[in-house]
């Protein structure tokens, strides 16, 4: 039972990473533009939280932990909206094309991450690793309910992020699917000169989608910085695995935000279960991470065979669109 | 009247270029690098305070300051070059092949996995020779897959590639884990160390000759393949429009099937000149991202190997120029990647200038 509830936990703590990353990539790629940036933008609200509560804390002999986590949050969402600018600009306004420059800000977010998260300490003066404590437990602070028992420790014993991520997964969805600014994102992917035609403003829905869709993409890189790896710093690339995960995940859960939810925690649960599996050897172990990757290959393969057209992602994903072209 | 129309105008339009002379192009281009090398060079001074110059000077140091240093950034521009000319066939007829890490990667593990098993067994041509083959069809496999699925059943292949990039890493940390040495290190150490069986012979006195020697056969091999055969034509065909190349009688599973063998093959042969021309392990990071930088290299170049050359010598660089600044100036490697996408993003807009043109309000009815 308890190995069952530690890897529920981590199978949870693991997803929610992802499940930003995801339902950031939906909103964006709901407006036709196929950011490939995930992991660039998750390095960039990663290491914009951690530097914000980084100086904060180091300029406070003692820190409020409420100013760290607002601080952090805020500088996390302002950056990977910035990277979401980039993006926009030059594949809207110099419509550069939308893989060639992603991939460019995954090389540019890493390179900007990993160099100040590796040498932040140094260039402030200090020995070490980086390390925002006060902050990283306010993340991580849980509420009076998780001493209820095994119930308390499923469901009530993560940072607050985690629960805001379940509420964002649902408003997005009531957002696309209930709205009449969501019909207008969604025609803007599915069609750009359609809903041009009746008079949607197709080049500020792209804009803004891709924006806003980066400032969640990036809470979950402050996620992982702050909850998952506990308010440190590690050169060690796994943020680029799990957006790219992250990636892989939108199309496991076919643009669709609530099986994105479920579908965050079923990740997490493949991604972990080498580890409560008995009797595997440390290579077997290796083959057993795989698991995520080869499901969405599968799922990725059926829902092409099926050709399901709600199961499809928006018919003009990955299109620049202009006007004078048509 | 003329005041209406002149209120109503936007501020600044944009219209097409059809025809920019070649010298021009490549004047806005050069322009773009050298404006991205001063933006670098404002980030760095905001970093660290130092002089930019003299950090640009340390960087030219550290790619080209003595024969050795020279050597290995050609190596290394060698090896992207591979890469992008793997990529070029694909991306030119627009199938998005952002595998070419994992095609990489198990061509790097057929190959270690030849010198840990066959090396002292075989003579030493025919080794490499079985090494070569190996990695040319795992690689030729990897890129097959996800051919097959979009041949069949219009699979997104930039995703089923991207995902295949995973399977690979983790094949390779098993590998990894299985072959490690010594014991315990959870690192395969320097294959062959005594023996040096597998091993690139030297070519003209030089380590890496052969490995520049190969990249060099491959361009102009892609060179002529793409520009001078019917193979390249269907390419070009099927890559301005699918459904053109379809009316023309090409059959397209063929050419997909057919150009992803070739882009993962020389993949794949990448890996082994990695592995045996230059790092002589096998670990997750054999590929270290090339496989998408190289994405850009081919994508920047329009696929022409000429101009791959050009874009490889100058991330190489970068690349060994930052890791010099990175340990005089007591920073970290990361650097490299920084400055190396501002450039990329400069390149990148710069292509907008090229193929478009801003007119202002008010320009034309002067000209008019």
């Amino acid at each position: 039972m308890s190995n069952f509830i530690s890897l529920w936990q981590a199978a949870i703590t693991f997803g929610t990473v992802i499940l930003f990353g995801a339902l950031g990539e939906i909103l964006t790629e709901k407006s036709g533009n196929l950011n490939l940036c995930t992991p660039g933008i998750m390095y960039l609200g990663g290491i914009a939280a951690l530097a914000g509560a980084f100086f904060y804390e180091n300029g406070n002999p003692s820190p409020n932990p409420v100013v760290g986590v607002l601080v952090a949050l805020l500088c996390c969402v302002i950056a990977s909206a910035l990277g979401g600018l980039l993006f926009s600009f030059l594949t809207i306004t110099l419509r550069a094309n939308q893989n060639v420059t992603g991939l460019t800000l995954t090389i540019l977010g890493s390179g900007v991450a990993n160099f100040f998260g590796g040498s932040m300490n140094k260039l402030a003066g200090g020995v070490g690793q980086i390390s925002v404590a006060t902050t990283s437990a306010a993340f991580r602070a849980t509420t009076g309910l998780s001493g209820l028992g095994t119930v308390g420790k499923l469901l009530f014993s993560y940072g607050f992020l985690t629960y805001a991520a379940i509420v964002l997964a649902v408003v997005l969805s009531l957002f696309l699917n209930r709205t009449r600014k969501g019909l207008n994102l969604r025609a803007v992917g599915e069609s750009p000169a359609t809903a041009d035609a009746t008079g949607i403003n197709v080049t500020l829905y792209k804009y803004l989608a891709t924006c806003v869709g980066a400032a969640v993409t990036g809470l979950g890189g402050a996620f992982y910085v702050m909850n998952y790896i506990k308010g440190t710093w590690a050169n060690d690339g796994t943020i680029e695995g799990l957006g790219w995960l992250a990636l892989a995940l939108v199309i496991f859960a076919s643009w669709k935000t609530l099986n994105a939810l479920w579908g965050s925690y079923l990740f997490g649960i493949l991604y972990w279960l080498y580890f409560y599996i008995g009797g595997l050897t440390r290579y077997s172990q290796e083959l057993f991470k795989m698991l995520p990757y080869v499901v969405t290959i599968l799922v990725l393969v059926i829902t092409s065979m099926r050709k399901k057209k709600e199961n499809l992602g928006p018919a003009a994903l990955g299109l620049s669109y202009f006007r004078e072209e048509r | 009247m003329a005041k209406t129309t002149a209120t109503k105008s936007p501020l600044i339009r944009i219209a097409k270029r059809e025809d920019i002379s070649r010298p021009k192009a490549w004047l806005i281009r050069i322009a773009a690098i050298l404006i991205a090398l001063l933006v670098d060079g404002l980030i760095i001074f905001a970093i660290v305070h130092l002089n930019p110059v003299a950090v640009y000077q340390a960087m030219f140091s550290g790619a080209f300051g003595t024969a050795r240093r020279g050597w290995i950034t050609l190596r290394d521009a060698g090896i992207l070059l591979c890469i992008g000319i793997g990529l070029a066939p694909a991306f030119k007829m627009k199938f998005w092949n952002l595998g070419a890490e994992g095609q990489i990667l198990v061509g790097g593990i057929a190959t270690a996995g030849c010198m840990i098993y066959l090396g002292g067994r075989l003579p030493a041509p025919l080794l490499l020779l079985v090494m070569a083959v190996a990695s040319i069809a795992a690689g030729a496999v990897w890129g097959l897959i996800p051919a097959a699925a979009k041949a069949r059943w219009d699979t997104n292949e930039s995703l089923f590639t991207l995902m295949l990039n995973y399977v690979a890493i983790q094949l390779t940390s098993y590998a990894v884990a299985r072959w490690e040495n010594p014991f315990g290190s959870n690192t395969v150490g320097v294959i062959n160390q005594n023996t040096q069986a597998g091993w690139f012979p030297k070519l003209f006195g030089q380590t890496y000759g052969l490995n520049l020697l190969l990249a060099l056969i491959l361009m102009l091999a892609m060179f002529v393949y793409l520009n001078y055969t019917k193979h390249g034509y269907e390419i070009a065909v099927a890559g301005e429009s699918h459904n053109t190349a379809r009316y023309a009688g090409i059959n397209m599973t063929k050419v997909y099937l057919r150009t992803m063998v070739i882009s993962g093959a020389i993949c794949g042969f990448t890996g082994f000149i990695a592995v045996a021309g230059s790092s002589h392990t096998i670990s997750t990071s054999t590929a270290g991202g090339r496989g998408f930088t190289a994405i850009i290299v081919a994508w920047l170049s329009k696929f022409n190997p000429f101009v791959m050359v050009l874009i490889s010598m100058l991330l190489a660089f970068l690349g060994s120029g930052a890791t010099e600044i990175a340990s005089r100036y007591n920073l970290n490697d990361y650097a490299a990647q920084m400055i190396e996408g501002v450039i990329l993003f400069f390149i990148l807009g710069s292509e907008f200038f090229i193929n478009y043109r801003l007119i202002f309000r008010g320009k034309e009815e002067r000209a008019a």
